[in-house]
């Protein structure tokens, strides 16, 4: 068989994920300790691990409806309500998903036909170019700076739309970079996109896992922004839960419609187990929420302070569990840099460049790891600069 | 404050400069603050969770559940006291449920602790009763695992 032409070219075609490459050569290494996962060190609050066990000892082991439980859908709508200040009807506005990544999929399906744009600000999360050419989408790369904290800048969004737009990505607050967007950033987005027929897919699902002054603002509860934007999230990394592969968009009745009709034919529905549980998530976990919330806050600061203290500047990210901080002092580039640190000191980081060319100078760093496992790893960082002599290191 | 409580409740070996940076604060402020709450009892002291069997020197413990009579003016403070004065006793804690007390001990054989029983705590007037159990095997304390080892199960990146 002659499997590459049997391939779709479109699915060929995927750009592969960057972050693979680079686990396969930490994978061999014996002594390794990363820096690198994107997914909580927590363990799921029991409560929730409970109403999952007590679901299964019920027998509730049939599919649910295709949007999901109604219970779950309904507070999912309270929970948006009560955090960020969203309105939505749980029966036409809500659909349950495998995981946000397949909200992000069904939402970009649903939407882009061949040749439509996507703009994608960079650097951000590998999947949703893969998705977009698989539909015949065209990508349009948009950086962030490093000067705006890695915002989005609402003029750069005003040049890149074109009549041919029609979504945007809003990956905020942002894997890798860990940007956070203020309402005065939203404010100007929403000004860039209100009488225009770009949609938004909004992906929130490190909303709950912010650090700054004020709590995460979802650009669909700015005026006029509602009707032309989806909002995408989950209970991976705000409830400890990637494993349970749950999520959830909430949109415009006629898009989730779409959605529905997609992930009817494509997934039938949400795991069952997983949305029993996270009726419970919602409706009594806010305190644990806060719990890790409050932890992850100090090993954040202790990783900031330790990347800057050894000469690799690191702006203060505000939300998600990551630094990103700049190598550009090392004259290496970020393949070399960290390909480098996991052959010399066993630790292994991800190259910014696997999250978009604007990722290029800078280093992923997750802080989802005890106190002791961060300071570990520092020290072997800090061994590593010294050893080939990069300018600014402490001692 | 409760921060930094719940730092060193975790972790007392953690350098003051690591907390600082952890809590957003100079090191000079994390010293008075925990001068501070050990001045105001906040903090009790410090120790090391040593997994004794694995160190293969011999110690034994115990718990204890008591059942005391209370006084009608001082409920059960005078007994407690009296029995946490003892240098044996490790730990006093009064119970809800089905004892009052609840004691841990620590001694070197099993005969030492079952003679601290006979002749120091069942003699005490307001002691009605004792059953005494002796802990086999340690599998977690305080959070740390002793037999086996905590996993990352995560990928790598």
């Amino acid at each position: 068989m002659e499997y590459e032409k049997l391939i779709a070219p479109a699915a060929a075609a995927m750009r592969p994920s960057g972050i693979r490459k680079f686990f396969d050569l930490a994978a061999e290494m014996p002594e390794c300790i990363s820096l690198g996962v994107g997914e909580p060190d927590f363990k799921t609050p029991w409560a929730i691990r409970e109403a999952g066990i007590d679901s299964l000892e019920h027998g509730r082991t049939r599919y649910t409806s295709n949007a999901g439980l109604k219970e779950l859908r309904v507070e999912i709508c309270r929970y948006l309500k009560r955090r960020f200040e969203l309105d939505y009807d749980p029966l036409h506005e809500v659909l349950v998903t495998v995981g946000g990544s397949e909200a992000i999929d069904m939402c970009v399906r649903a939407l882009v036909s061949p040749g439509d744009e996507v703009i994608i600000p960079e650097p951000c999360f590998v999947c949703y170019e893969p998705i977009t050419t698989l539909s015949g989408g065209v990508p349009v790369h948009l950086p962030c700076r490093l000067e705006d904290e890695f915002r989005l800048n609402a003029e750069a969004l005003r040049q890149a739309i074109t009549p041919r737009t029609k979504l945007l990505i809003l990956p905020f607050p942002n894997n890798p970079t860990g940007a956070v967007l203020e309402r005065e950033d939203l404010e100007a987005i929403a000004e860039v996109l209100r009488g225009t027929n770009v949609i938004v897919l909004s992906d929130e699902i490190y909303s709950e896992l912010t650090y700054g002054a004020n709590r995460h603002i979802s650009i669909a509860s700015l005026p006029g922004m509602k009707e032309r934007t989806v909002v995408v999230n989950g209970f991976s990394k705000s409830y400890a839960m990637t494993g349970w592969r749950l999520g959830y968009a909430c949109g415009p009745a006629p898009i989730i419609q779409i959605m529905t009709k997609i992930h009817q034919s494509a997934i039938m529905s949400a795991p069952t187990t997983s949305q029993y549980a996270a009726i419970v998530a919602l409706k009594e976990c806010d305190k644990e929420i806060e719990q890790m919330r409050d932890e992850y806050n100090m090993r954040r600061r202790l990783v900031v302070k330790g990347f800057n203290d050894l000469g690799l500047t690191c702006f203060e990210p505000k939300g998600a569990f990551y630094a990103f901080p700049c190598i550009q002092s090392t004259g290496m580039t970020s393949q070399e840099f960290c390909t480098r640190l996991l052959e010399q000191k066993h630790v292994a980081l991800v190259p910014g460049d696997a999250f978009g060319d604007s990722g290029e100078g800078y280093c992923r760093v997750s802080y989802a790891y005890s106190v002791e496992h961060l300071k570990e790893a520092l020290k072997r960082i800090g061994e590593f600069l010294q050893e080939i002599g990069a300018p600014c290191a402490e001692q | 404050m409760e921060q930094l409580l719940k730092i060193l409740e975790n972790n007392a070996r953690l350098p003051v400069e690591d907390i600082a940076a952890m809590l957003g604060k100079s090191p000079a402020e994390v010293s008075a603050m925990m001068d501070l709450a050990r001045a105001q009892g906040l903090i009790k002291g410090y120790k090391t969770l040593v997994d004794w069997e694995k160190a293969g020197v011999d110690r034994v413990e115990a718990v204890i559940e008591l059942h005391v009579s209370p006084k009608k003016s001082r409920g059960f403070d005078e007994i407690a006291n009296t029995i946490a004065s003892f240098d044996e006793v490790e730990s006093v804690l009064l119970m809800s449920g089905g004892y009052d007390l609840q004691l841990v001990i620590k001694g070197k054989t099993f005969q030492e602790i079952a003679l601290f029983v006979a002749k120091r705590l069942s003699p005490l007037d307001d002691v009605l009763s004792t059953a005494t159990h002796f802990v086999l095997r340690t599998y977690k304390r305080e959070g740390k695992l002793y037999q086996m080892d905590e996993i990352d199960e995560r990928e790598l990146l």
